[in-house]
């Protein structure tokens, strides 16, 4: 039976420069074991530098890198408890799927015949029973993509590694792997580190999610956390898109905040604002638009695009232009309609960047 | 489980062990009769002759080497300290230590005592020297740059991969003692008298001489001097053979020349061809007893003439033989220049000529400026053309063999002329690096670029026809003069057909129930097949492991490392020779005279072709591969052996092939190195010629011809190809021997 022993990870103050370029600055964080922790974020903001520095492919400049508890900072790649599934799977091209699997077992020491007798365990694992003798170039991308899960998988690291595991996949069998990932890692319970640039992806998959930018954690929470109450507009924005409003807030009783935008007034979660000029993430799905010639907080509609299921806007207001998804696509409204704009009870939140 | 940890130890006690083994065990000097004839047994381990290095200390006088066994001691200290850091940092200085010491000791201490006045004067004279250094003191000289490489490792250098510091740090060593400490040596040899001491008066006499810099051509004197001469022949050869080569490219990819395969076949031919063998074919075509020559005598009573023995018989050689080269290298710009732009420019209302003008042949410059620059570097460094035809009128590397073999006898002069020869040949290559990096506009994309070239312009056409047809014939002519020649009795006397040649060369007779080799040639081939399937393996290994470090390890001064092996390359190597005759002769290294020094020679020369066709063959290798393996727990060590050799076999065989064949062909350097007991084919062909014992020399020549085109052949086909059925990625990785001969020369 494979079963992974979950570790926990953990990075302190790490640094990593290239040259006279800071790729990471100060990274601290903490990984529970048996959780499946994503980093996200846009492309070159330093989520493959942090994987590869866990994986020992890299050397930070400065911290530490503990696993399960152990520094590591110093031990070569070969030396770590961790194992990585490739952006490009990295499969031998020359060596059969078996053999591929296998190939981690035997570098560990293990004798031939027990290590095949694994590999072969492993294969099933990921539903790969009996295709052991292919080549990797006789499987389809969606079976390379299960080869290079199940050699790492077998070997037993205390954290699995992931970067951007599913970027070869084509957009349909994406979500199936996803999916598989996850249930694989759950029903193993191992720790898994998983970088992918899609936060479709993130929120579908993780425990918890770490968002990057710029070599630095912007945010780090559970998906709901990052998606209802992100930390700053580029949180909001990245997590799925978010109009930013400028709004005043009006006063503050407990958890809740008054705020006002134009004249409307509306009551959201305070997130610990103070009464004053305030920014308001609000998801486009967020807003409803009524035909009205005049109204506390007006607009003007410039855009419409029916797409099927939903109807897309764009809305001139007083603070800004606004992009709206509305699903009533029964009643369609005309560009150059003047609406009023409401908010609904989910999907708005203050921002304090 | 702390595998890491045990690893740390296990090779740390190997390599302790084995410096343990080296210092007690094994003879510390050099062994006169050779360290591998075991003479030294009986002797071991009390002469002073073959005493190991402790007892050279305790009973010998040598008291010096204690610091050897002191840093040794120091890093079994390192063995047993625990904290990791402070262990490192141990091994480190007691690998530094020990290999700066062993290498100052051995350049201080020579036969006689100290070899720098400086050190007579600083420390009490010594009452007795040192032989050059033998089996231990090498083996000692190892362990300590395993160590200090070991040391670097457990201080998290290269992220704490032993393997590759260890590799790097013994490549660095090696290329210093095989190639700088050899060149280093040549330029103090300038300054230097017979007997080694300082004396400048040779080299301001031969720097001065007129016999080198004059310009009497020019203003009105007899000749020039000898710099000049080659130079000027550099020039005409590097013109003439990249005039020829590019007409050979365009018939190739633009007309529709019936014979193209035959063209390609061409490009192996410089491969397997022994440097002066088109000179020698050239006598016997022009020579005073010609076939031509002869002809045009008794047809139309030309008098026979010695026209060919100079500066006009050498460049028809040159050209012929480096005319291959320049097509190779062309022949990838002339393919290089998008179709597309071409059809660009026609749709722009060009005609063919103006196309061709203004359109595809600025797009080839850089790279016809890249042959010009490899035929004036192949040129310079050319020796067996002009030592069979140049007479009189020698060019440098001619000039320097004759200042060191002849009844001149002159080191400090031939050392002159070679320092002379080293700056032409590094400032072209130094031209072709800089002047023509990032200048290359070849555009192949790898998309199917659509479109065809198109055809030259009608005047060209023919012109380059009229070129090519010509000079493709006399190759052909040439070669089989080659073929034919060993059969001929006396050329010129006598014409009758006769195997009287390859008897005397390859005869074999059973003499009471043995078979033995009684031909002449048997001794001196045998030993070229011995030496070229020892250097060829490792040649292959050191150029493919330095591909890799090149390729995949990031460390400080990098570039200046590949820089440095590149450049070996444009040594040429008659100054290869003349540098390793002055560095290897006396202690702290002598190998003068052994098989040892001549493998090394043939190592440390083509090398560079491993590392370049590793290099290209690598970087198309995906190198999440490599991490890919790390990751699995495999060393690096493992990975190259499981991962990156496997892929790479199309470039080891090329690899191999390549330096096999080049050990049995070249000249330049071997004739320096050659002894009586290790003769090389080649020179002894050159001894045949110089005897005048043409049907011999061609004979066995042919011979050798026969030899490595069997040899290539049954490599390709021996080493089969792999199915991958993996994108081009792998695919493209197979390369023939002749494509890295373009690869290495034009790059
Ligand atoms: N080996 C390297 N040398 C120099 N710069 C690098 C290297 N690896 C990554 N970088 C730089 O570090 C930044 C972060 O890269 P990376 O971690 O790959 O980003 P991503 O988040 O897209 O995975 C990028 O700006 C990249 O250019
Ligand atoms: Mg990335």
């Amino acid at each position: 039976m494979i079963t992974p022993r979950a570790g926990s990870v953990v990075f302190q103050h790490v640094r990593k420069q290239f040259g006279a370029f800071t790729a990471i600055h100060d990274l601290s964080l903490t990984i529970e074991p048996g959780q499946l922790v994503t980093l996200l974020g846009p492309s070159g903001c330093g989520k493959t530098t942090t994987l590869r520095m866990l994986a020992g492919l890299e050397h930070p400049t400065s911290g530490q890198i503990l696993i399960g508890g152990k520094d590591v900072t110093m031990l070569p790649a070969n030396e770590r408890d961790v194992s990585m599934v490739f952006q490009s799977y990295a499969l031998f091209p020359h060596m059969s799927s078996l053999d591929n699997v296998a190939y981690g077992l035997e570098s560990a020491g293990m004798k031939r015949k027990e290590a095949r007798e694994r590999a072969e365990e492993g294969l099933k694992l990921v539903g790969l029973a009996g295709m052991g003798a292919r080549l990797p170039a006789e499987l389809s991308g969606g079976q390379q993509q299960r080869v290079a899960v199940a050699r790492a998988l077998v070997l037993e690291p205390q954290v699995l590694l992931l970067d951007e595991p599913l970027s070869n996949l084509d957009a349909r069998l994406r979500r199936q792997v996803r999916t598989e990932i996850r249930e694989l890692q759950q029903r193993l319970g191992f720790t898994a580190v998983y970088v992918t640039h899609d936060q479709d992806e993130a929120l579908a998959v993780s425990d918890r999610i770490v968002i990057m930018k710029d070599g630095a954690i912007a945010q780090e929470g559970s998906p709901r956390d990052l998606y209802e109450a992100p930390a700053s507009a580029f949180i909001a924005d990245f997590m799925g898109e978010a109009n930013v409003v400028a709004c005043d807030v009006l006063s503050v009783d407990g958890a809740d905040a008054t705020i006002r935008v134009g004249a409307l007034e509306h009551r959201v979660p305070s997130r610990n604002a103070r009464p004053g000029p305030a920014k308001l993430a609000v998801r486009p799905n967020a807003i409803t638009l009524e035909p009205a010639s005049s109204a506390a907080f007006p607009g003007r509609i410039t855009h419409a695009a029916y797409l099927g299921d939903h109807v897309e806007y764009e809305v001139e207001t007083g603070t800004g232009r606004l992009f709206v998804v509305d699903p009533a696509v029964e009643r369609a409204l005309p560009p150059a309609t003047d609406v009023a704009v409401g908010f609904k009870g989910r999907g708005i939140a203050l921002i304090n960047g | 489980m702390d595998t890491g940890k045990d690893n740390r130890n296990r090779r740390l006690d190997i390599t302790l062990g084995l410096g343990i083994f080296a210092f007690l065990l094994i003879p510390w000097y050099r062994i006169e009769g050779g360290f591998l004839s075991f003479g030294w047994l009986p002797g071991f381990p009390g002469e002073a002759s073959v005493a190991p290095g402790l007892l050279q200390i305790l009973l010998h006088g040598r008291w010096w080497l204690v610091i050897a066994a002191l840093m040794l001691a120091v890093a079994g200290v390192a063995r047993i300290t625990k904290d990791p850091r402070r262990r490192g940092a141990l091994l480190v200085l007691s690998g530094a230590i020990g290999v700066l010491f062993l290498t100052l000791q051995g350049l201080a201490i020579g036969y006689s005592g100290w070899a720098w006045t400086i050190s007579d004067r600083l420390f009490a004279a010594l009452p007795d020297g040192q032989p050059s250094m033998g089996a231990g003191a090498m083996l000692s000289a190892l362990v300590f740059v395993l160590l200090f490489s070991f040391g670097l490792a457990e201080r998290g250098a290269m992220k704490g991969d032993a393997f590759v510091v260890a590799s790097i740090a013994l490549l660095i060593f090696l290329v210093a003692i095989f190639v700088f400490y050899p060149v280093g040596s040549m330029l103090i040899g300038a300054f230097q008298d017979f007997d080694g001491s300082l004396n400048p008066a040779g080299f301001t006499r031969n720097i001065q001489d007129p016999a080198i810099w004059s310009l009497g051509c020019v203003l009105g004197g007899d000749r020039c001097g000898v710099a000049w001469r080659t130079l000027w022949l550099a020039i005409m050869t590097a013109g003439g053979s990249t005039i020829m080569g590019l007409a050979f490219a365009l018939v190739a990819t633009r007309t529709r020349f019936p014979f193209k395969k035959g063209l390609r076949l061409l490009t192996v031919l410089p491969i397997i061809t022994p440097p002066f063998v088109i000179g020698l074919a050239l006598t016997l075509l022009f020579g005073r007893a010609g076939v031509v020559t002869e002809a045009l005598s008794s047809l139309f009573g030309i008098e026979p003439g010695r026209w060919l023995y100079g500066m006009t018989g050498i460049w028809i050689a040159q050209v012929l033989s480096f005319t291959p080269i320049s097509f190779l290298v062309l022949i990838g710009v002339v393919e290089g220049v998008s179709p597309s732009m071409e059809e660009a420019s026609q749709t722009l209302r060009a005609d063919r000529w103006r196309t061709f003008w203004r359109v595809s042949l600025p797009l080839m410059k850089p790279g016809i400026a890249n042959a010009f620059l490899i035929g004036f570097i192949e040129s310079m460094a050319d020796f067996g053309n002009p030592l069979v035809l140049g007479g009189s009128h020698g060019v440098l590397s001619t000039e320097i063999f004759f200042a060191v073999v002849g009844s001149q006898n002159d080191p400090s002069r031939a050392a002159v002329l070679a320092i002379i020869l080293l700056c032409f040949t590094l400032t072209a290559f130094l031209a072709q690096r800089y002047w023509l990096s990032g200048k290359n506009f070849a555009t192949v994309t790898g998309k199917g670029d659509s479109g065809a070239h198109i055809a030259l312009p009608r005047p060209l056409s023919i012109g380059v026809h009229v070129l090519v047809v010509p000079w493709m014939l006399f190759t052909v002519v040439i070669y089989g003069m080659i073929l034919f020649g060993g059969f001929v009795k006396t050329w010129g006397l006598d014409n009758s057909l006769t195997l009287d040649h390859y008897a005397r060369a390859f005869s074999v007779e059973m003499r009471d129930g043995v078979l033995s080799w009684t031909g002449v040639a048997w001794n001196s081939f045998w030993t070229t097949m011995e030496i070229a399937l020892i250097s060829a393996p490792l040649t292959a290994a050191v150029g493919l492991l330095t591909a890799y470090i090149i390729v995949r390890q990031k460390f400080v001064g990098r570039n200046v490392f590949e820089f440095a092996l590149m450049m070996s390359f444009a040594i040429p190597g008659t100054v290869i020779g003349i540098s390793y005759i002055m560095a290897f002769n006396l202690p702290p290294l002598e190998m003068t005279g052994t098989a040892l020094i001549l493998i090394a020679c043939f190592v440390f020369r083509n090398m560079p072709v491993g590392v370049r066709g590793g290099i290209a063959a690598m970087s198309q290798l995906d190198k999440s591969l490599d991490e890919a393996s790390l990751t699995l727990r495999a060393t690096s060590l493992r990975t190259v052996r499981k991962v990156i050799l496997p892929l790479l076999r199309p470039a080891i065989t090329a690899a191999l092939v390549y330096s096999f064949v080049r050990a049995i062909t070249s000249i330049s350097a071997v004739i320096f190195l050659v002894s009586a007991e290790y003769n090389m084919a080649t020179s002894y062909i050159v001894g045949l010629v110089e005897n005048g014992e043409y049907g011999v020399a061609i004979a066995y020549s042919s011979m050798l011809i026969v030899v490595m085109i069997v040899i290539i052949a049954s490599f390709q086909l021996l080493v089969g190809e792999r199915r991958l059925r993996r994108e081009n990625r792998v695919a493209g990785l197979t390369t023939a021997p002749s494509p890295l001969l373009a690869q290495e020369k034009a790059a």
